[in-house]
């Protein structure tokens, strides 16, 4: 559940650099607590750094970050362990001895549940992921982190996982940083689209759609030209490509 | 299962495959799969090769082509190890030899895994074993023996030392390398994830060494069996080389070869000792396995 704090995350000044070469350069940044964000920007701009900071796997930072204790994090690759079963793998790094079903609530919720036992390398791509999203959801975040998590699926697939992590979003109601390129995939699921660049959020606006959302929407056709355009990409580009 | 293929091989499609090479088209046939027609199990085909040799061999002894002072006859050898058997020779002998091996491989085991643990886990444990590790490893163990001989004696102590030698490097390379060829990736998920260093260690990083840790102690038991044969070649009073040196003095060549069949043996026994615990430990592993 969110906590009752209005912010969620709160970082002032965050600088992080690779080899003297800035790469977060004096960030600053509020997520508002249950909200769903997602994150733009090209490979390269730091935006996965960014993430990596807020879930605390980065500590050689200067500036403020405050993050909820409880986070979790689902990476673009599952990070399965191949030697532990998959309830295992949800369990693992949990406090005291939680049992089996408390991993198999979890599975079930990303609809692995007969999925328990099997071994990792058993598993297709989306069944790892949704495997790494149970392992994430089971910690019961305050802060969930999504590091493009459906970026190597198959677009089929993609479009299922997509549907369930805003299905558990509007379940659980933690607040949610996604990092993505896609922009679609942005405007479908979040309330509010960040693009960064040159190591800063370089524009910030509000996603006000109603849900379900379709990509047929005019309104989400605006911000999307308005987003691609933040991008460097003109609509134009994109229409010549698809043609 | 049943797959239906186009166009079946019978009278009426019979015009349409005039047409075939001149449209740069194939036909594809199914595969013979396993359960079509009648095979020779995969063990049944792969015994012809050595029986062969086996027969080939017995021939050429009873043609006289093959001396009984060069090389004893199958039937010869089959014979003297019924006598060694019966009479306890071997077994003791065998006895004798496979305690040094255990030994051997207890102590350098400890000694290889212990160090390795020391410089994979560790960055100062790293800098103060793996440089002399490193540098001892360029050393020929074999041409230890006669320090061996001068440190500990001629009784057990020499053999069972060089078998440890041999036991601890192998052990000691592998078991580093696997730890430290641990993906980085799932060392972070596991931070992510709330696991403390001894929890990395414990669920990340030992796990992930494992399968290197099962190729350094195949590795070291084929050493072990190496070190165990020049060690005994040497002033052994008891064990298999003891009994082929003996009978090396009586040109006993079915003696010597029943020695080199047994240690064949206990070699092929090791491996298939760890290929078991491979297949216990490491089913997780997503391996290609043939065909």
């Amino acid at each position: 559940m969110a906590t009752d704090l209005h912010r969620a995350v709160t970082v002032q000044g965050l600088t992080r650099s690779f080899d003297g070469r800035p790469v977060v350069d004096g960030l600053d940044l509020t997520l508002h607590a249950g909200q769903f964000t997602a994150l733009l920007g090209h490979s390269g701009c730091g935006k996965s750094t960014l993430l990596r900071v807020l879930a605390g796997l980065d500590r050689e930072i200067s500036g403020t970050v405050l993050v909820p204790r409880r986070r979790a994090v689902a990476f673009q690759a599952p990070r399965l362990m191949p030697w532990k079963r998959v309830w295992r793998n949800v369990l693992l790094g949990l406090p005291g001895k939680p049992d089996r079903e408390v991993a198999e609530r979890a599975l079930a919720e990303v609809g692995l549940g007969e999925r328990s036992g099997a071994w990792p390398k058993t598993l297709s791509g989306g069944e790892a992921q949704r495997a790494s999203l149970a392992r994430a959801l089971v910690r019961d975040p305050d802060l969930l982190l999504l590091d493009e998590p459906f970026g190597a699926l198959d677009a089929l697939t993609r479009i299922k996982a997509q549907r369930l992590v805003a299905e558990l979003w509007q379940r659980r109601g933690c607040t949610v940083l996604l990092v993505t390129h896609d922009v679609d995939e942005a405007l479908l699921l979040a309330d509010r689209a960040l693009v960064m660049r040159d190591g800063v959020i370089a524009y910030d606006t509000a996603v006000d759609l109603d849900r379900p959302r379709s990509p047929g929407d005019p309104a989400l056709a605006a911000l999307r030209t308005c987003l691609l355009a933040e991008l460097g990409v003109e609509e134009g580009d994109v229409a010549e490509k698809a043609a | 299962m049943t797959v239906d293929h186009a166009p079946p091989p019978t009278a009426p499609s019979a015009p349409d495959i005039s047409v075939l090479p001149d449209a740069k088209v194939e036909s594809l046939t199914p595969a013979r799969g396993p359960g079509r027609g009648f095979s020779v199990p995969r063990w049944l085909r792969r015994a012809v090769g050595p029986v062969l040799l086996l027969l080939l061999w017995q021939l050429s002894s009873a043609a006289g082509v093959l001396p009984a002072d060069v090389l004893a006859s199958p039937g010869t050898i089959a014979r003297a190890a019924g006598e060694l058997i019966v009479d306890g020779t071997l077994p003791h002998a065998m006895g004798v030899s496979l305690r040094r091996v255990a030994v051997g491989l207890l102590l350098g085991g400890a000694v290889g895994i212990t160090l390795a643990l020391v410089s994979g886990l560790s960055r100062l444990g790293e800098d103060l074993v793996d440089a002399p590790v490193q540098m001892l490893r360029t050393v020929p163990w074999v041409g230890l023996i006669p320090l061996f001989i001068i440190w500990l004696g001629i009784g057990e102590a020499p053999k069972v030392a060089l078998i440890a030698l041999g036991v601890a490097f192998h052990l000691y390379l592998n078991v580093y390398a696997g730890i430290r060829g641990v993906d980085a990736q799932l060392v972070e998920a596991g931070e992510s994830l709330g696991l403390g260093r001894w929890g990395l260690v414990r669920h990340v990083v030992l796990p992930g060494a494992l399968p290197g840790a099962m190729t350094g102690l195949r590795y070291s038991l084929a050493t072990a069996w190496l070190a165990l044969v020049f060690g005994e070649s040497i002033n052994a009073d008891a064990g298999i080389g003891f009994l082929m040196n003996q009978a090396r003095e009586f040109f006993r060549t079915d003696v010597i070869v029943v020695c080199l069949v047994v240690y064949a043996f206990l070699g092929l026994l090791a491996d298939a000792l760890v290929r078991t615990l491979e297949r216990l430990l490491l089913q997780w592993r997503p391996t290609f396995t043939g065909q």
